[in-house]
């Protein structure tokens, strides 16, 4: 029994290990910023879930008492993936694409990273500043 | 009355969950903690939040959160072979617009989190007026197949536990 519990757990380890791997593999391989995204928001996490997994099956097994901690982590994990994810999207829009090359979202709305509902007040500060400018000169 | 105190009914069960969880041996000075803490959290952070968040079907969730993590792990691997064996001349990157029934922001929150997280998409932006997701695809020969996927698999299932 002991013998299939460390076989099973060292297949979970390579596992994870192997796709964390591949992650990191796509980060150096992929073209550019927005694919290169995929390869860490994927692979990465099944990596860190299949050592989750691996210590699970470690502490139900051969420690004292079962841990509930892995759970945790993967629950933190899938609420903070996508919002890193997010972030690094929004972040290289407004770097690198023009609204112009993004598809259209239908109607006379913008993308909300790209709207100015949000910050009207700092925008028109902003251009009132530049007007004056323009006026002085 | 209970409603001031408990503003996100929702929201405290899963403080105390997951506190009993952190403390990963049961003991009742824990359990008390925990209580005080699912009560001052959600009064700490309703001013952020102050919608209530209706769930129409709360026991859809686990065979949601199932089909998720299925998903996830049939991605990790259609993922993992497009970076091992795809050359980057044949990826066709892509970006695409789900058109959105769902209106709840909360329901609209897990959509986008779950598309980051499967196959090959990342949610990236909200439209303006909440109406439309744009996402980004890893390898899209086939957008329409993607968005019909995206809204028969996952929108679908969101409606019928939010909606």
């Amino acid at each position: 029994m002991e013998f299939f519990a460390e076989i099973l757990i060292s297949v979970l380890l390579v596992c994870g290990g192997i796709f964390g791997l591949v992650g990191s593999f796509g980060l150096v391989k992929l073209p550019d910023q927005m694919t290169r995204l995929h390869a860490p928001t994927k692979a990465a996490t099944l990596g860190v879930g299949g050592v989750l997994m691996a210590s699970m099956a470690w502490f139900a097994f051969f420690g004292d008492q079962p841990s509930w901690h892995e759970l945790l982590i993967t629950l933190f994990l899938f609420m903070t993936a996508p919002i890193t994810g997010l972030m690094l999207a929004k972040a290289h829009m407004h770097l690198s694409w023009h609204p112009d090359e993004l598809p259209h979202c239908g109607r006379d709305h913008d993308w909300a990273t790209y709207g100015n509902s949000a910050d009207r007040s700092l925008l028109d500060a902003r251009d009132e500043a530049g007007s004056q400018r323009d006026h002085h000169e | 009355m209970i409603r001031r105190i408990f503003p996100h009914p929702y929201l405290s069960a899963l403080l105390v969950l997951i506190w009993m969880l952190l403390v990963n041996r049961f003991a009742w000075g824990s359990l008390v903690f925990a209580v005080i803490l699912s009560i001052a959290i959600p009064a700490l952070t309703e001013p952020y939040w102050p919608d209530r968040a209706r769930l129409r079907n709360p026991l859809k969730i686990l065979t949601y959160f199932l089909l998720v993590i299925w998903d996830i792990v049939v991605a990790n691997i259609q993922v993992a072979l497009i970076v091992l064996f795809k050359p980057n001349r044949k990826l066709q990157p892509a970006w695409i617009t789900v058109p959105l029934d769902l209106r709840s922001p909360e329901a609209i929150t897990v959509l986008a989190g779950t598309i980051t997280l499967t196959p090959g998409t990342v949610s990236s932006d909200l439209s303006q007026d909440g109406h439309a997701l744009l996402v980004h695809c890893l390898h899209a020969p086939d957008p329409e197949s993607i968005i019909s996927d995206i809204k028969s698999r996952y929108e679908a299932r969101l409606k019928e536990i939010f909606e």
